[in-house]
């Protein structure tokens, strides 16, 4: 199982490479689109501001190219934190910016209902809307480690796995199709985070 | 619900980690990554690495040796010690840092926790205040490791950091630190009422009670060294103490059957 790292000039790659590799991946962290041509699975991590990362993705030519191989159903995508906000089709973080648009939806602040601090920073519980492979062997009430102000909203129920509750309930995993999208990070979640990692690369 | 998190502080000098008192008297108590190994398995909620030295000796901060301890180290990890400019927060970020702290470096260009957040967002920057009663009362923040008064007043330099855009705040007694007489509780009640954003309470923590105290006076997360490294207990005996009082706390990972394998039902793409 081959697994690339879109190297975007956004954060943390190494942790991300380095889970991988301990759930059993061939790993390559690439900055060039061309190679994703060879990957079967591809991780778009993320740390940072929604329109950086957004610019980065377009200006190195990832978008299109992903576009273009995630025609094929087997090939699959997973956004990490920033790396799934991106997936959305809007981003409000300072200029309204678009996002790639693989699922619809827009990404918003935080805004605390019960004096809650933001960013939400630490480990809490998810819980599965729906059913689905990816989260095997992970009961509800799991926690992972989040660490983020802003939060994806999707359009369609459909396309959310897993919620949170913080500042209401918020949307800690979406998926349509072959796209994947996890606003903790799975890679920083111990044991429980390896256990998605191999879901994911076992789908 | 979110967790309050129980956070081993990594000391780092020379090579070798360390554990002082009063920011003074160091004493080695080990090496970095086999310590890094050891709270990976005890699924401690987070990490925070802090060279010592760095800002001391006028050095950016040693990437290799982070990006080395990075690879070993499955729960978050903040580094700190040493960052001056931006460029230092980049490839700290690289060598494998998930959040960065900066202390000295926020007082001579508080607009660096700024172009931090703008870069790379809050949830990864990290301000460290350490604090000492003040001569004239109340309480001064200190740089340079606590060598240096700052003349200003912690609850004011937090809401200053709050507004530059720091995500959370690492608030350590330097007084207290290493005494393992329990945390400042008026400091932080003071600091975290006084910001929107989690304060880490650091500095003091000599047994479980302790713990709670800086809880219940507003802290979302407590950081310690010495009572892990010259005690017997341990974070999981601390969060086992804290569920007792109340304070919810991570649980170990029970993998269970979770959900079963139904496909997805998406409207236009293949179930995966």
């Amino acid at each position: 199982m081959t697994v690339l790292v879109i190297n975007y000039g956004m954060g943390n790659l190494a942790s991300v490479g380095r889970a991988f590799e301990e759930c059993g991946a061939t790993v390559s962290i690439s900055d060039d689109p061309r190679d994703l041509d060879t990957a079967d699975r591809i991780v778009l991590p993320g740390v940072g501001a929604f329109p950086d990362g957004m610019r980065n993705l377009l200006i190195a030519g990832w978008s299109d190219k992903l576009r273009e191989v995630l025609r094929n159903p087997e090939v699959k995508l997973l956004g990490i934190c920033l790396g799934m906000q991106l997936l959305a089709e809007v981003g409000h973080e300072g200029a309204v910016t678009p996002g790639l648009g693989f699922i619809p939806g827009k990404v918003k602040r935080f805004i605390p209902l019960n004096g809650e601090r933001v960013p939400h920073v630490g480990w809490n519980e998810i819980n599965a809307s729906h059913s689905h492979r990816l989260l095997h062997a992970i009961p509800d009430g799991t926690d992972f480690y989040f660490v983020h102000s802003y939060h994806f909203e999707a359009s369609r129920e459909t396309d959310v796995l897993a919620t949170t509750q913080y500042c209401g309930n918020f949307n800690a995993i979406v998926a349509s199709g072959n796209i994947f999208g996890m606003q903790f990070h799975p890679e920083k979640s111990s044991k429980q985070g390896f256990q998605l990692i191999r879901n994911f690369l076992a789908l | 619900m979110l967790k309050t998190r129980i956070i081993p502080t990594l000391l780092w000098k020379n090579f070798g980690l360390v554990k002082g008192e009063g920011f003074d008297s160091w004493r080695r108590v080990g090496t970095v990554l086999p310590a890094i190994k050891v709270y990976n398995t005890r699924e401690v909620d987070e990490l925070i690495l802090v060279d010592i030295c760095a800002t001391q000796e006028g050095r950016e901060p040693d990437y290799e040796s982070v990006a080395e301890f990075s690879c070993e180290c499955f729960v978050p990890l903040t580094v700190g010690g040493g960052i001056q400019i931006l460029d230092h927060i980049t490839r700290l970020l690289h060598a494998g840092a998930d959040k960065i702290a900066i202390n000295t470096a926020a007082y001579a260009h508080p607009y660096l926790i700024q172009e931090a957040a703008n870069r790379f967002g809050s949830q990864c920057v990290v301000v460290s205040i350490d604090v000492r009663h003040s001569p004239a009362g109340g309480y001064e923040c200190y740089s340079r490791s606590g060598t240096s008064a700052t003349g200003l007043d912690p609850t004011s330099w937090a809401r200053q950091v709050e507004s530059l855009g720091a995500g959370e705040i690492l608030l350590t007694s330097a007084e207290r630190d290493g005494t393992m007489r329990g945390y400042d509780l008026e400091m932080i009640a003071a600091v975290s009422s006084a910001v929107r954003i989690p304060v880490i309470a650091s500095g003091g923590a000599g047994n479980y009670a302790h713990m709670s105290d800086a809880i219940t006076n507003g802290a979302s997360a407590i950081a310690a060294a010495s009572i892990f490294h010259f005690t017997e207990q341990t974070p999981l005996a601390a969060k086992n103490f804290l569920r007792t009082r109340g304070i919810r706390v991570r649980p170990e990972y029970r993998p269970g059957s979770g959900s079963s394998p139904v496909p997805f039902p998406s409207p236009n793409l293949q179930p995966a």
